[in-house]
């Protein structure tokens, strides 16, 4: 039989932002929490410092911060009629794997998402009619609304000490920010990172198509800080050493920077590392769960009991441990009945490669969320009426940090891969190629979703996720759209040559680039029959069951989803806080 | 201590790692932090002045390669020059050569092109294999080894490889073959020097590319300037 550790008040499985927050609000609420994360401890001094963190072999390209596919992976099939095989190799699914999970390793692009992001069935129907939705798709509102998060999108911003100006502030639009953006009450923590050739140029170029540029807000501190916790952050140095990579100033937003250390200090709280969790266990009703099982890292099998079971850890693993937990029931695609795996969705990409003919764009200076972007584009900020689609996507320009390998085929199309053409084309083009993005919504449909996949297994025998995913019309019409809007910029900014792309136009693949956003698949809403969770991301069926992290996105927004776990992560902390610590029960009655 | 003095000790330590660095399981009261320590990437010490991996024909083919994908021309030394074998060779002989991070369970079954590769190879046998693939074929076509063919002979090759026109036998991906090649040369050239290659940094002089610098606010503002900046390394620190 198991080992059995101590009982305690809640266990966390996962210790990224999710976990991290819900920690921190649970434990100074004086509640005794132990949290299970899969990978090592990391902290910046001895992880990554400057003289560690500035090595792109390491943490990019071998990607050293991630959990490696031999550890866990999926298979996955475009569709039904195909035999989905493993994803054996790295992959646009990068999953963390390290006290912090891939808030360690993230951009920082630290969005709000839109009212309509939240609402986006309500609205369609209100302004076009369902003959908007094209066949199949999921589209449904999340129980949730911009304005019920509004206070824990502002409390996450301070915790990780977010970069970036208002927009829109107590009902005034502020011309030069994001004035699409859903009404704040509050100013950013921190003002917005500084400019660079690029941004300028792209907020330069779309301005004069009548646009609305403005900086992206930013994981990244401006200027010194001390957060609501107590942790203090250093300035961002715009190294460009963000993405795949730790932080060694203190500057990007992370668990490890901004909230780890405050937890750290709570005798109440505990972290079990290199623990992998293989299920909660139910009680004999199967109404509650009784705690988890997980392995250490001698692979002896332990129970953690515990009153209330969070799972925050990787979107693709939240649904994964839902099913090889029995919770809730899961989606066949066949009679469209099930809710755990339903609704699983990625992130609709296009854009336009540009090419300059003499600029020193200089772009190995940035930071992961230095960024222009226009919202003209995004969520419904401008009408459909006639498209075909809904949504739309944020586009923009990256100076996250151009580094060498990574960037060895962003030479005009043509160009020879090898030999001295290349190289010459390369050494101009370190200075001169970029790339307009346009990160967009994305719908599920029936036909896309999570199952446990029949034959391929992890290393301890357990089945891996089945992705069974491709672009559906929607997508496929709103990139299109997406394009041509980054070629009509890419233009504007007076670039030699402006190359359209656009990854729905064929297959989706996880090794083709997009971004690496996939979300759903154990969803919140308001009804049991289309939905795993309640408003509070509690399980419908598991009451002491509590689901964070994108998998609890119905639908994808045209931005990074960090902030909006993070605010759910949040908003859930203080519904168990205020309302489940005194009636143990569902928050939410099951509708009849 | 001087930064190399330091990365040099804190290497000869290092072990040939596997996954994951192992450093605590139960962690409360404070944060697990001890003074001196770094995570230093796992490297494979080559034995004294030998190979890691490579017989010496495999690396001086692997030579051949990189002078063939990274010449030397007015922009740079070449790639064998640069080192590209010799960091490829240390490369094979780590985590990365034996396919550490890979998945490589299960039936390998081929699959549709979005499905990605389903070799059962890790990339040093792939290496190993293709090598002596290319040689056999350059047997049979030209009665010699690779490295004896002239450039323009090799670059045909490289072409086919490409292409996926050329067929190395049952045991070879051309195809996949041809990608890694191609992917270890450039990382051999632009990685830091630290990994064997990119020798003198001469890949970021090329490319204006300043190595590991961490610190840009004085620069930041110099906006479409040229910024002449002299790159330095994690091991040729000139600072």
């Amino acid at each position: 039989m198991a080992n059995v550790r101590p009982k305690v008040d809640a266990v966390i499985v996962g210790l990224g932002w999710c976990g991290s927050l819900m920690a921190e609000e649970l434990t100074r609420a004086g509640l005794n929490v132990v949290a299970i994360e899969r990978g090592p401890w990391v902290e910046t001094a001895t992880d990554f410092p400057p003289s560690v963190d500035t090595d792109e072999l390491r943490w990019d390209t071998r990607r050293s911060l991630l959990l490696p596919p031999a550890i866990e992976t999926t298979t996955f099939r475009n569709n039904r009629s195909q035999t989905a095989l493993p994803t054996r190799d790295w992959s646009l699914n990068e999953l963390g794997y390290n006290v912090g999970g891939s808030g360690t390793h993230w951009a920082g692009m630290a969005w709000r998402f839109l009212p309509f992001d939240f609402e986006s069935y309500s609205y369609t129907l209100k302004r076009y009619g369902k003959q908007q939705l094209v066949d199949g798709l999921i589209v449904q509102d999340w129980g949730v609304t911009y304005e019920d998060l509004e206070p824990f999108y502002e409390r996450f911003e301070k915790i990780a000490g977010v970069s970036g100006k208002a927009g829109v502030l107590n009902g005034q639009k502020i011309e030069g920010a994001n004035i699409f953006e859903g009404n704040r009450k509050s100013e950013f923590p921190l003002p917005p990172l500084a400019t660079t050739r690029l941004t300028d140029l792209f907020t330069e170029g779309s301005r004069t198509l009548g646009l609305h540029p403005f900086m992206v807000p930013a994981g990244q501190a401006s200027q010194a800080y001390t957060n609501p916790l107590g942790v203090r952050m250093g300035p961002c140095t715009y190294c460009g050493y963000c993405l795949y990579y730790g932080c060694g100033n203190f500057s990007k937003s992370s668990p490890n920077a901004c909230v780890v250390p405050a937890l750290m200090q709570r005798s109440n709280f505990t972290v079990l590392t290199e623990s992998a969790v293989l299920r909660a266990n139910l009680a004999e009703d199967g109404k509650t769960a009784t705690g988890v099982t997980y392995l250490d890292r001698n692979l002896q099998q332990w129970e953690q009991p515990a009153d209330i079971v969070i799972f925050s850890a990787f979107q693709m693993q939240n649904v994964r441990l839902m099913l090889l937990s029995k919770i809730g029931k899961p989606y066949n695609p066949q009679t469209r009945e099930g809710v755990v795996g339903r609704a699983y969705c990625f992130q609709t990409v296009s854009g336009a490669n540009l090419f300059f003919e003499d600029e020193q764009l200089n772009q190995y200076i940035g930071a992961g969320a230095l960024s222009a972007q226009v919202d003209d584009y995004n969520g419904d900020n401008f009408d459909h009426t006639g498209l075909g689609f809904i949504g739309g996507a944020g586009i923009l320009v990256v100076a996250r940090g151009a580094r060498p390998i990574g960037n060895a085929d962003a030479v005009p199309p043509g160009t020879p891969r090898w030999g001295s053409a290349w190289k010459k084309a390369y050494t101009h083009a370190f200075q001169n190629g970029t790339f307009i993005f346009g990160q967009g919504t994305s719908y599920s449909h029936v036909d896309s979703y999570l199952d446990l996949d029949p034959e391929y297994k992890d290393a301890h025998g357990d089945p891996l996720i089945r992705v069974t995913f491709d672009y559906n019309e929607n997508d496929r019409r709103s990139a299109i759209f997406i394009e041509n809007k980054s070629v009509e910029i890419g233009k504007a900014m007076g670039a030699k040559i402006v190359n359209g792309f656009d990854s729905a136009a064929v297959n989706y693949g996880p090794y083709l680039p997009a971004s690496d956003h996939t979300i759903g698949g154990a969803v919140m809403g308001l009804d049991p029959h289309t939905s795993a969770l309640n408003r509070y991301q509690q399980s419908w069926d598991v009451h002491n069951v509590f689901v964070l992290g994108a998998s609890s996105f119905p639908n994808n927004a045209g931005y990074n989803p960090t902030s909006t776990i993070g605010a759910l992560s949040l908003w859930t902390a203080k519904a168990i806080l205020e309302q489940y610590l005194a009636k143990r029960g569902p928050l939410v009655e099951v509708p009849a | 201590m001087q930064r190399r003095d330091f990365l040099s000790s804190a290497l000869a330590l290092a072990a040939a790692s596997t996954l994951p660095a192992a450093r605590a399981d139960v962690v409360s009261g404070g944060q697990p932090w001890e003074p001196g320590k770094a995570s230093v990437p796992p490297l494979a010490a080559p034995r004294q002045g030998g190979l890691a991996f490579f017989t010496q024909a495999e690396l001086d083919m692997a030579g051949a390669l990189a002078d063939r994908l990274i010449p030397a021309d007015d922009l740079s030394i070449g790639g064998k020059e640069a080192g590209c074998a010799v960091f490829i060779d240390r490369q094979l002989a780590g985590d990365y050569g034996k396919g550490a991070t890979l998945y490589r369970l299960g039936r390998f079954v081929k699959g549709t092109p979005e499905q990605g590769t389903q070799s059962p190879f890790t990339p040093a046998e792939r290496w190993r294999k293709g090598l002596a693939a290319i040689d056999a074929y350059c047997g049979r076509a030209y009665s010699k080894p690779f490295v004896q063919l002239d450039a323009s002979q090799q670059d045909d090759l490289l072409h086919a490889m490409e292409n996926g026109t050329l067929d190395l036998g049952r045991e070879v991906e051309t195809k996949e073959l041809f990608e890694q090649i191609l992917a270890n040369v450039r990382e051999g050239f632009f990685a830091d020097p630290l990994y064997g290659g990119n020798k003198n940094m001469a890949s970021w002089k090329m490319i204006g590319f300043p190595g590991a610098r961490y610190d840009f606010r004085d620069l930041i503002g110099k906006k479409g300037q040229k910024l002449q900046i002299i790159p330095t390394s994690l091991v040729d620190n000139t600072l």
